[in-house]
C-alpha cells in the first residue's frame, strides 16, 4: 500500500481519535482526512509544499463507529486508503 | 490574540520533527448547553499556516471534525537546528494566535 493510515482499531473516546497518515509518494500537494459517518465527514485537509515530508499526525473527532479515509493527492493522481475505527466512548474497550 | 499555542521542534538528520498543542474549543455546533438547551454555536480553526523561517510549509484547512484543543505533528526537509518554525491559525470567528519556535 502506498499510503499507511495509522489509527486505532478501537477509538475509546470518540472526540479524540489520533490519526496519522504517512506516504512515500512524490510531489505530494495535499492530504485529506474523511469520516464517513460524521455530520461533515471532511475533517481535515493538509496541504503541503515540497519542503514538508508526506507525514502527517492529527487528533480528530468521530462520532460513531465509522470508516475512517485518507486522500492523497500526488502529482495529478489521487490515491486513498481507509479503515474502519470503532468508537466506543466510555466504558472499557472491545 | 487567543491562547498561544506550544510548539516543539527537533531536528534529526535534516528533517524537523514538528510538534505542536493548539489550545481552541474546537465547538462543532451540534452540541447543547445543558443548562439552558441552547446551540452551542460552531467555532473551529479554519485554517493552520506553518512556516518554515519564513517561508509557507504547509497549510491545514479544518473543520468541525477536529479534536478540542488540536494537535499537529509534521516534518520539514532540509531543515537545521537554529531554524524558526512558525505556526498560526485563524478560526471560523475571525480570532488568530500564532506560536513560533526555534527547531533544536
Amino acid at each position: 500500500d502506498k499510503i499507511s493510515l495509522k489509527v486505532p482499531e478501537i477509538a475509546e473516546n470518540g472526540a479524540v481519535v489520533p490519526v496519522s497518515v504517512k506516504t512515500k509518494l512524490d510531489n505530494v500537494s495535499s492530504i485529506s482526512i474523511l469520516v464517513d459517518e460524521n455530520p461533515t465527514p471532511l475533517s481535515a485537509t493538509f496541504e503541503l509544499t515540497p519542503a514538508v515530508d508526506a507525514d502527517i499526525s492529527a487528533r480528530i473527532k468521530m462520532g460513531q463507529s465509522s470508516n475512517v479515509r485518507a486522500v492523497v493527492k500526488a502529482g495529478d493522481k489521487v490515491y486513498f486508503t481507509s479503515k474502519e475505527v470503532k468508537v466506543t466512548i466510555g466504558g472499557c474497550g472491545g | 490574540m487567543a491562547k498561544p499555542i506550544k510548539i516543539k521542534a527537533k531536528v534529526k538528520n535534516g528533517v524537523a520533527s514538528v510538534k505542536a498543542l493548539m489550545p481552541h474549543d474546537m465547538e462543532t455546533g451540534s452540541r447543547k448547553d445543558a443548562d439552558s438547551g441552547e446551540v452551542i454555536p460552531a467555532h473551529y480553526i479554519k485554517e493552520v499556516v506553518c512556516e518554515h523561517n519564513g517561508n509557507v510549509v504547509m497549510t491545514a484547512y479544518w473543520g468541525t471534525g477536529v479534536s478540542k484543543n488540536p494537535y499537529l505533528s509534521f516534518k520539514v526537509k532540509n531543515a537545521a537546528a537554529g531554524d524558526k518554525i512558525k505556526i498560526s491559525w485563524v478560526d471560523n470567528k475571525g480570532e488568530t494566535s500564532e506560536g513560533e519556535v526555534v527547531a533544536k
